[in-house]
Parts: structure tokens; C-alpha cells; sequence
């Protein structure tokens, strides 16, 4: 029966490996800003899907390096 | 008519047709071309018209050339690598999110940018061999981005996060889903073999996961309490800290002496779901910000004239003017210091720091002070005093501004928590001596069994969660308050005070009345072609108004500033402006009453009449006032002259207050006055002369046309739309505190059951597992569907 040791062990490790990561995370600054990463998240498909029709583009594009300068 | 494809606004004057779009202007059709030939087009796909028209930035920015003003606002700078965070107001969809992630899109030596929509900011890390701060600041303000930048700035360097509700909150739950799990066997499973061999290890194991929760979870409450005692004022949190201590200490004998399993469960239950309703409490508005002070209003850095070659401009922070140096205030711009007008035409707009309504002109002689906004061409000043020691500023050194805000306000918790500890004391006290007679060896066990279910979880939790679900809803109707307290103050007032200009009144006047002589087709042709030409507000207010009858090129136009305007056509000739200015001497007709704002007009030197400009009053200001009138007190302060003294009194009820003339210092004391009776004041104001008012009132809350742009310090903003629903806010205010009265009362019959256990000996460990989170859960869901039902209310008033 004293296996009831060692699934014990890996229980408390088990939550303890997740509640350290929880910690972390909120170190990281992951939970400061909730919403941002909500819209974000949906921008990324459509850049690939852009990147693929971009080749046909206006010739003279303003450059605003330039305009800068 | 035709919206504009950028901005979304109705193009009014022109319409400029530009690749089958069309656009309100060429701002907006620039940031179109801008956008559009970087690939970046998905910004129209993703909200329609998403853009806001970028406004006039040429030279606004020039102090950033200055390498000591731009390396405060940076956050990092090591070997050409620069990080800076600005806050952009006009952050408001997913387009401006996506616009300004792509930022390397537009400009290469943008390395990475990085949106906070809540936070309206946008922190940039760029390449600054390439590009310097000024520049990426005006690539910024191209696309319509301008970023926001203060004397604030300038000064707080590090604010760092406080996250330790949520580490708290995060321990708290996980401790008690722990404990809760390795309890579970002992509460079903009384006898089984290997759960008695095995216990010791479950008991321990608890004991270790409680630690954290008493002793880091909760420490607010333990240290709270005694600091309450320490004080004689017994708040709520002194029977909770009772609770968890007793709970803890019972259970670590428990274990110890190997009596039982102890409360352990309940007790990090109950630490999480305190927390919990800490944590709902805590709803922020991270874009808005109720500490604001002259600070965030002012400038970072003006434009001086070199003092050894006064033909050389150069860029000052505003920090380091000394009496005696000489500015440049540029048309629009904010003159930051108090000084001495040497050179140009000053019209100076103080509507916001003094409640001035007009624009007051200036002549070179004259003392100016810090606050106002320079209105026409480019002036010179010397400085008199250094920004702190400005008339405007020195309000800030007013106790007031130091006190801390949580000071005297007892909350509907707090009062009923002084009776309730001393009541479940005694019962305590009572109930162990009737078990000491009756049977010695189960007294203690009662004594702290009592404090175990008399702990007022459901109690503490009643307020945080009716107050905080309140707050939501009155941020979703464009109501924005510090922190949920405040609620509980706004329910208590019995006293309203406005601010007159620009609170009562709109920002922008368009009654107009013209009295005297009618002008012929001709003279009114003239006068509209003549306004046109001024740039003063008040002219572009009466052109405005005035139909767009035959504009026609002017053969001459002259504008003395401070004075009025003069154009000629075809020899006529039409003066508009002060009456000294068109009247030229001639008495002939009786001066207009000089406390109202008038336009004086005469044609070829024939005096014709005047425009009378009166207010604007917001939308529902005599509902407000009738309706407040009922069960409150009202006054109007203003720092105005009399003028429109006699159109409020018609308005207003009849009881209604009216002070004219006040300055920011006297209307502080006027609401300190008001306090020394015992009143409970409700201050409702918007510029910074309120701002003394709204730290001494009992509840300051400010309107604002646009909620992003400053705010002086205030316990609540108010959207300017929504200036109609006040009353409905405060009466949602006085039901909420209602609401907290019921759930009070259901947690008491929680307590009553609780304690009819804990009298007889019977509490078992699970009956108060079971019981604790009950109550804790029910008093949740019982505010949360009332205030949701208030709410509902809400919503239906305001689709009136």
C-alpha cells in the first residue's frame, strides 16, 4: 500500500508545478493587460493571408522615411 | 451626404473623391495613402472607418530635438536600442491595435510595438541610430496617433504594478482545493483501513497548504483587525480575522493531538472567497485617471529664447524656467508659468482654470497667469515665478491634497460590525459558561465553535459584490468611479454643487440673438464673408451660424486683435467687434449690459446692433435640477461674472444657490463651509479651478466632453452625454445600499443556523465545509441578480 506515498508525491507535484507556472505567468506581466491579446490573436491569420496578395501593388509607394527626413 | 472612408464624420464643407472613396479632408485622405501604400489596407477591413483625422502637430513636438526632455520619457536606451511607452488617446478599436503592432510596416527601424487597449498605450522599441524620438513621434501623429505627452511625464519615472492581490487570491485557491481534496476521504470514509493508516500524512499535508493562507493570503485582514483594535474602532475585519485564526488554531491542536481533521477546508475557503470579493471589488479604469493635477495638464518643455542671443529659440523643460527668461507661447499653445506679456496680441482662453467663460485679451504690461491657453498668434513673455510657485499651482499645496481620501467615511459595513463583534463575543463568552457548568470537557470546543460560524464571510462579501457589479454598470453607461466606496457616499449625499461653465454649460455657445437694426442682403453677405476670415471663436461661432449666403472675395480685411475685424467690398464697409471698436464714440445707443458677451456690428460706420451670445445649457439640466431639488440642497458656483445670472434664476428652482464669481480658493471654502453644517456635499465640476472643490467635497465628480483627455483628480467621471442620468445614478446609488441591507439580513439567518450547531456541540468539521461556502455563495448570487435588475432599470431609462 505504499504506493499511496508516491501518488501522493506526484499529486502535490503535479499542483505545485502548475501553481508555480501561475506565478510566473503573473510575474511576466501576463495578467496586466487582459484584453489586448484577446484582438491580437485574430490579426494573425489574416497577415498570411495578405502577405500572399501584396504583389500586385501600387507602383510608387509614399515612403515615409523620406517624409520623415 | 457622404461619410468620410478614414474618419467616419459626415463631410460637411468638402468632399474629396480619391480612389472611389471619399474623405472629410486632406488629413484623412493622406493617412488613407499613408496606409495604403504600406500594405497596410487591412486597417479599413477590419472596423468601419476606423481613423481619426490627424490634427495640426507642425513644430508641437519640436522639444524632442532636446536630447535631455526625450531621454526622460524613455524607458530604455542602451546602444542604439530605445524603448519608449506613449499614451495615445485615440487608441479606441481592433483597427488602431492593428495599425500600430505594424508600425514596422511604415518605418523600418521600428523594431517592435505593442498595443495596451485598456491602458490606451502603445510602448515602441526602435533603432535609434536611425530614427530619434521626435521622428517616430511625428510618424505617429501622420497616421493619426498623436501621442499624449505631459509634465506628468516628465516626473514619475517607475510605477510598478501591485500584484499582490492576485499572487494572494492565487494561493488562496489553490491551498483550498487542495485541502478541500485531501479532506474528502475523512468526511465520507470514517472507517476504512487504509484511510486510518494513512490520515496522519492527509493531516499534515493540509496543515502545510494552510500555512501560506493564513499567514500570507491573509495578512491584509489579520493586520487590519489589529490595527482596528489598536484604534477602539472595530471594523469587519476583526471577526474575520477572529474566525480564521480560531480556525486555525483548533484545527492545528486537532491534528496535534490527533482529535480529528480540523476546519482547515473551511478555513482557506473562506480566506479565497474574501479575496475573491476583494478582487471583483478592484474593477479599475486603467485608461482614465482620478489622481490627475495640474501636472498632467501642463506641458513638458517650451519653446525659450536663448538668453545671451535672443534671435535663437531653444527648447526648455518647463521644470527649469527661472524668473527672468523669456518664452514663446505659440497660438494653441499653454502658457506654464506666471509672467509678464512683452510682445503680441495675447487672447487668453482661462475657461479651465478659472471658470472665465470669454477668452480675456491682454495687452503687452500685462500679468499672465499659468493655466492659460494662448488663442491668437505667437506672443513673448517673461517669466515671473517657476511653475510651482505659479498663482494656479500653489492651490495644490492646500492640505486638502494631502490628506489621505479613506479617512472619515464609515462604510454601511463597518457600522454594523462593531455590534455584531460584540454580540457574537458575548454569545461566545455566554454559551462557554453554560457548558462549563453543564459539562466541562466540550466548553472550549463550543466557545470556538461560535467564533468559527459567526465569522461573517457572507457579511464581508454583501458589499464588495453589490458595490462592484454597481460599478460595472455604471461604467457601461459612461459613469466611471475610482472604487466602489464611493457608491456608498454618492447614497448618503444631500448636497449638490455645480460648476458653471463648462459643467452646466456646453463647451461651444450657439444661442445667438441679434438685436437692433435688421441688416439689408447685401450688409449680411458682407458680415458672413468678413467672419469668415477670423480665426476668433467667436466669429467662427457666429459665422457658423449665420447661412452661407453669397461668399465673396473681400477687397480688404484688417483684424486688430482684443478689438474686433474690419472688411471692405465695393466700398461698403462693416466693422464687427467690442462696441468701443465699432461704435467710435457715438453714444446713440445704450450700451449693452456688460457682463453679457456681445458682437457689435456697424456698417459703414453707422452702427447697426449686436449679437448676444448666451449658453448653451446641457441636455436635461431642469430635469436634473427639479428632480435633485426634491431631497437635496443645490448651489451653482462660478467663477463667471454675473451675466447669465437672471436666465438661471428663471431655470432653476427657486432654492437653488447662486455664486458668481468665485475663484478656485473660494469655492474650497464654500464647499468647506457648507460641510462645518453637517452637509454632505456632492461636487460636480470639470476644470482645474474645481479641483480644490472636488478633493474637499464628500463625493467630486467630473463631466468631460471627451473622458480621455484630462480630468482634474476627482472621485468619478462622468461622460458629458450622460449629464441627464446623474439623478437616475444617485438613486441606483441609495438602492444598491438597500440591497446590502437585504443581503445583510440573509447572511444573519446563515449565522442564527451556524450558531443553533455551535450552541448545542454539534459542528462538525463538514457541516460547517458545507455551510461556509453556502452562505458565501448564496449572498453572491442574490446581489448579483438584484443589481443585475437594477441595472435593467438603467438600460430602460436611458432608451427614453
Amino acid at each position: 500500500m505504499n504506493i499511496i506515498y508516491m501518488l501522493l508525491a506526484i499529486s502535490v507535484c503535479v499542483a505545485v508545478i502548475f501553481f508555480v507556472a501561475f506565478i510566473l505567468s503573473v510575474k511576466k506581466g501576463q495578467y496586466d493587460d487582459t484584453y489586448t491579446p484577446s484582438v491580437r490573436m485574430l490579426f494573425d491569420d489574416e497577415l498570411i493571408k495578405e502577405k500572399g496578395t501584396d504583389s500586385a501593388k501600387s507602383n510608387q509607394p509614399i515612403l515615409l522615411k523620406d517624409q520623415l527626413k | 451626404m457622404e461619410s468620410c472612408f478614414h474618419c467616419g464624420d459626415d463631410c460637411t464643407t468638402t468632399v474629396i473623391e480619391h480612389q472611389d472613396k471619399h474623405f472629410c479632408c486632406h488629413g484623412c485622405k493622406t493617412v488613407f495613402d499613408i496606409l495604403n501604400d504600406n500594405d497596410l489596407s487591412y486597417y479599413y477591413e477590419l472596423e468601419q472607418s476606423p481613423g481619426t483625422t490627424p490634427s495640426r502637430f507642425e513644430g508641437k513636438f519640436d522639444f524632442l530635438e532636446n536630447d535631455v526632455i526625450a531621454k526622460k520619457l524613455l524607458e530604455f536606451d542602451e546602444q542604439d536600442v530605445q524603448v519608449v511607452t506613449f499614451v495615445v488617446p485615440s487608441i479606441h478599436c481592433s483597427s488602431c491595435i492593428w495599425v500600430l503592432e505594424n508600425l514596422n510596416k511604415l518605418h523600418p527601424d521600428v523594431t517592435t510595438s505593442q498595443v495596451n487597449f485598456p491602458k490606451k498605450s502603445v510602448r515602441i522599441t526602435y533603432n535609434s541610430a536611425q530614427l530619434n524620438l521626435h521622428q517616430l513621434v511625428l510618424l505617429l501623429c501622420k497616421i493619426g496617433y498623436e501621442p499624449y505627452i505631459s509634465l506628468d511625464d516628465a516626473t514619475k519615472k517607475t510605477s510598478t504594478i501591485d500584484r499582490s492581490l492576485i499572487y494572494k487570491l492565487g494561493i488562496a485557491g489553490f491551498a483550498f482545493g487542495n485541502i478541500m481534496f485531501l479532506s474528502f476521504p475523512e468526511y465520507f470514509e470514517v472507517s476504512e483501513f487504509w484511510l486510518e493508516r494513512y490520515k496522519y500524512i492527509f493531516r499534515w499535508l493540509m496543515f502545510v497548504f494552510a500555512l501560506p493562507v493564513v499567514f500570507y493570503s491573509g495578512s491584509d485582514y489579520l493586520v487590519s483587525a489589529y490595527k482596528s483594535v489598536r484604534s477602539r474602532m472595530l471594523n469587519i475585519d476583526v471577526p474575520i480575522a477572529i474566525g480564521i485564526l480560531v480556525l486555525f488554531l483548533r484545527s492545528t491542536v486537532e491534528i496535534v493531538m490527533d482529535w480529528g481533521t480540523g476546519f482547515l477546508d473551511s478555513m482557506a475557503g473562506l480566506v479565497f472567497f474574501l479575496l475573491l470579493g476583494k478582487f471583483f471589488q478592484q474593477k479599475t479604469y486603467s485608461f482614465l485617471s482620478f489622481e490627475r493635477d495640474y501636472k498632467s495638464y501642463f506641458p513638458i518643455a517650451v519653446t525659450r529664447l536663448n538668453k545671451a542671443d535672443s534671435s535663437k529659440e531653444e527648447q526648455a523643460q518647463v521644470y527649469d524656467l527661472v524668473a527672468g527668461d523669456r518664452i514663446v507661447i505659440r497660438n494653441g499653445e499653454l502658457i506654464p508659468v506666471d509672467g509678464i506679456l512683452i510682445k503680441g496680441n495675447a487672447l487668453i482662453d482661462y475657461s479651465f482654470v478659472t471658470g472665465e467663460a470669454e477668452p480675456v485679451s491682454k495687452n503687452s504690461g500685462d500679468k499672465l497667469y499659468a493655466g492659460g491657453r494662448q488663442q491668437a498668434g505667437v506672443i513673448e513673455l517673461d517669466v515671473l515665478k517657476s511653475v510651482e510657485q505659479s498663482y494656479l499651482t500653489q492651490l495644490w499645496s492646500n492640505e486638502i491634497f494631502n490628506k489621505s481620501a479613506e479617512s472619515l467615511f464609515q462604510s454601511i459595513t463597518d457600522q454594523i460590525s462593531k455590534r455584531f463583534t460584540i454580540s457574537i463575543l458575548s454569545i461566545a463568552v455566554l454559551a462557554t459558561m453554560f457548558w462549563l457548568w453543564y459539562q466541562p470537557s466540550l466548553a472550549l470546543n463550543v466557545f470556538t465553535a461560535v467564533l468559527i460560524v459567526a465569522c461573517p464571510c457572507a457579511i464581508a462579501l454583501a458589499a464588495p459584490f453589490t458595490l462592484g457589479n454597481l460599478l460595472r454598470i455604471f461604467g457601461k453607461h459612461k459613469f466611471y468611479l475610482k472604487n466602489s466606496s464611493i457608491i456608498e457616499q454618492l447614497a448618503s449625499i444631500d448636497t449638490v454643487v455645480f460648476d458653471k461653465t463648462g459643467t452646466l454649460t456646453t463647451s461651444h455657445k450657439s444661442v445667438i440673438t441679434y438685436e437692433g437694426i435688421a441688416l439689408t442682403v447685401d450688409e449680411q453677405s458682407l458680415l458672413t464673408s468678413t467672419l469668415r476670415a477670423s480665426n476668433h471663436p467667436l466669429s467662427r461661432s457666429l459665422y457658423g451660424m449665420l447661412q452661407e449666403n453669397n461668399i465673396s472675395s473681400l477687397d480688404d480685411f484688417s483684424e486688430e486683435i482684443g478689438k474686433g475685424i474690419t472688411g471692405v467690398l465695393n466700398n461698403n464697409r462693416v466693422k464687427v467687434g467690442s462696441y468701443a471698436f465699432v461704435s467710435d464714440g457715438s453714444s446713440a445707443f445704450a450700451k449693452a449690459d456688460l457682463n453679457q458677451t456681445t458682437v457689435h456690428i456697424s456698417a459703414n460706420e453707422v452702427y447697426k446692433g449686436c449679437y448676444v451670445f448666451y449658453n448653451e445649457y446641457r441636455d436635461g439640466m431642469k430635469h436634473v435640477f427639479d428632480t435633485l431639488s426634491v431631497d437635496c440642497d443645490l448651489a451653482v458656483l462660478s467663477g463667471d461674472n454675473e451675466g447669465e445670472k437672471e436666465h438661471l434664476e428663471n431655470i432653476l428652482p427657486k432654492n437653488t444657490a447662486l455664486v458668481f464669481n468665485q475663484k478656485p480658493g473660494d469655492k474650497l471654502n464654500y464647499i468647506k463651509e457648507l460641510q462645518s453644517h453637517g452637509k454632505k456635499v456632492l461636487m460636480i465640476g470639470d476644470g482645474l479651478n474645481d479641483a480644490g472643490a472636488l478633493a474637499q467635497s464628500n463625493v467630486g465628480l467630473v463631466i468631460s466632453e471627451n473622458v480621455n483627455v484630462f480630468s482634474p483628480a476627482c472621485d468619478g467621471i462622468i461622460d458629458a452625454t450622460r449629464f441627464k442620468n446623474i439623478t437616475t445614478f444617485i438613486d441606483l446609488s441609495r438602492k444598491g445600499k438597500k440591497v446590502i441591507q437585504y443581503a445583510f439580513i440573509f447572511s444573519l439567518i446563515y449565522n442564527l443556523v451556524g450558531l443553533g450547531f455551535a450552541i448545542s456541540g454539534h459542528l462538525a468539521p463538514v457541516v460547517a465545509a458545507i455551510l461556509m461556502p453556502l452562505s458565501s455563495i448564496s449572498i453572491v448570487v442574490f446581489t448579483t441578480i438584484y443589481t443585475y435588475f437594477l441595472g435593467r432599470k438603467l438600460n430602460h431609462k436611458t432608451t427614453i
